[in-house]
């Protein structure tokens, strides 16, 4: 049997660092089967998790000095909220690793304990039918599993209520920056070459500097700053932001010499760019339905392009007319 | 969830109260506290919270709860649109 080590490594920090910042993401894993944390008796816990190393680490941190037994799943790396969306952390992985792990031999009981945020991709009543095995859904934060054991395995309201909190909206912000980095790169290179080819190499990096602000205000400032920005919908937001950065820009780099159609492209697309990044953070969110992102960019999207097309016009249009 | 709150009338839940045994497994999985039980069965009462995750319907044992579930991600509905309409897969997903 496997035994756990419950302290984090230096190796286990700088992974997860490397892992935030998008470096070498999908071979961050750890073999599935069942390990045992101390030393666990048969009537000891079973809690279920992911073999994603980050979801692997935070629980066996968490579990210090305890003896309990610890189920991994074949999720292929991935966390329990995303693999139970793709149903790899799901009704039929567990049952097979059930049997594979010949856990019903290593334990008494026949009771399993696994995060909240897997249960859509397991359906408990077909696991207790297929292996005898009940499940109890604990908490949401593996950071809770230690209150939940020592709390006669009760979930209080807080357990099991999800936060969104600015910690952990800006851990998410890495990657959602480096995700943009080569498409912004590659438009940052055509906006100074058509700037300067229109107007002049100072003009070009001008924009290139209101495009890059617009990318931050809707990949960045827009998450951090989510709950208190004005509107339910994530390019609303986006939109006040992006807006907020080019007027900041305008007053501050001397806007006031800029062309009439330059000014009003300005103003018109960079909340638009702003607007696509923030919607595009939908995807880390813990709270946005796929109803609501549809129905958002049936409307934003059209918008956005057209903001940015109206824009590119008025620009042409100052020069040559 | 204090201080979030998405659009408003959208989600595709639906909760057959007649076929509900009151189990409590709904209110026991859902993040977002959408169901409370009430007169022995479950109840909508945050309706405009839920994020269509799926994990009621299908903890559900009596198939009472139906909803579309997905992931509510800008990006992935961009890439499954490019698909449909036949154009290569983009780089990235959502989670
Ligand atoms: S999970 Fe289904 S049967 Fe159980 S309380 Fe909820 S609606 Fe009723
Ligand atoms: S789909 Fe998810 S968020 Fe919506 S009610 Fe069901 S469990 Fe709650």
């Amino acid at each position: 049997m496997p035994q756990v080590a419950t302290t984090l490594a230096f190796a286990d920090r700088l992974g997860a660092w490397k892992a935030r910042w998008g470096i070498g993401r999908l071979n961050y894993l750890v073999p599935p089967g069942l390990y045992a944390v101390g030393a666990p008796t048969p009537d000891a816990p079973v809690l279920v998790t992911a073999n994603y190393k980050m979801s692997y680490d935070i629980v066996r941190s968490s579990l210090t000095g305890r003896n309990v037994w610890l189920l991994v799943l074949e999720t292929y790396g991935i966390n329990v909220w995303c693999a139970a969306g793709k149903g790899t952390f799901g009704t039929e992985e567990l049952v097979r690793r059930i049997g594979i792990s010949g856990l019903a031999g290593a334990v008494m009981h026949r009771r399993l304990i696994l995060p909240i945020l897997g249960a859509p991709g397991v359906a408990a009543h077909e696991v207790k039918k297929q292996t005898g095995f009940t499940i109890r859904y604990a908490a949401i934060r593996a950071g809770d599993l230690p209150a939940y054991l020592d709390n006669g395995m009760v979930t209080t309201p807080a357990m099991q209520e999800l936060t969104f909190t600015l910690r952990e909206r800006s851990v998410l912000i890495p990657v959602e920056l480096v995700q943009a980095l080569k498409p912004t790169a590659l438009t940052a290179a055509v906006l100074f070459i058509a700037g300067a080819a229109l107007k002049g190499p100072a003009d070009g990096l001008t924009t290139v500097y209101a495009y890059l602000g617009a990318v931050v205000a809707g990949a960045a400032i827009a998450p951090l700053l989510l709950p208190w920005i004005p509107g339910r919908s994530f390019a609303v937001k986006g939109a006040v932001t992006g807006l907020t950065w080019i007027t900041a820009f305008y007053l501050l780099a001397g806007g006031q010499g800029w062309s009439v159609p330059a000014t009003a492209a300005a103003f018109l697309s960079i909340p638009a760019v702003s607007a696509f990044y923030a919607l595009n953070f939908t995807g880390c969110t813990n709270y946005t339905s796929r109803s609501g992102v549809k129905k958002e960019m049936r409307i934003a999207l059209p918008t956005m392009g057209c903001a940015v097309i109206f824009s590119a016009l008025m620009v042409l249009a100052g020069r040559f007319l | 969830m204090k201080g979030f709150s998405y659009l408003r009338n959208v989600a595709t839940l639906e909760l057959n109260r007649d076929a509900c045994i009151d189990c409590g497994r709904c209110s026991e999985v859902c993040p977002h506290q959408v169901f409370s039980l009430e007169e022995n069965k479950a109840r909508l009462i945050n309706f405009d919270a839920c994020m269509e995750c799926g994990a009621c319907a299908k903890n559900c044992p009596a198939a009472a709860i139906r909803v579309d579930a997905g992931v509510g991600c800008a990006t992935g509905l961009i890439n499954e649109w490019l698909r449909e309409q036949n154009f290569y897969r983009v780089s990235k997903e959502c989670c």
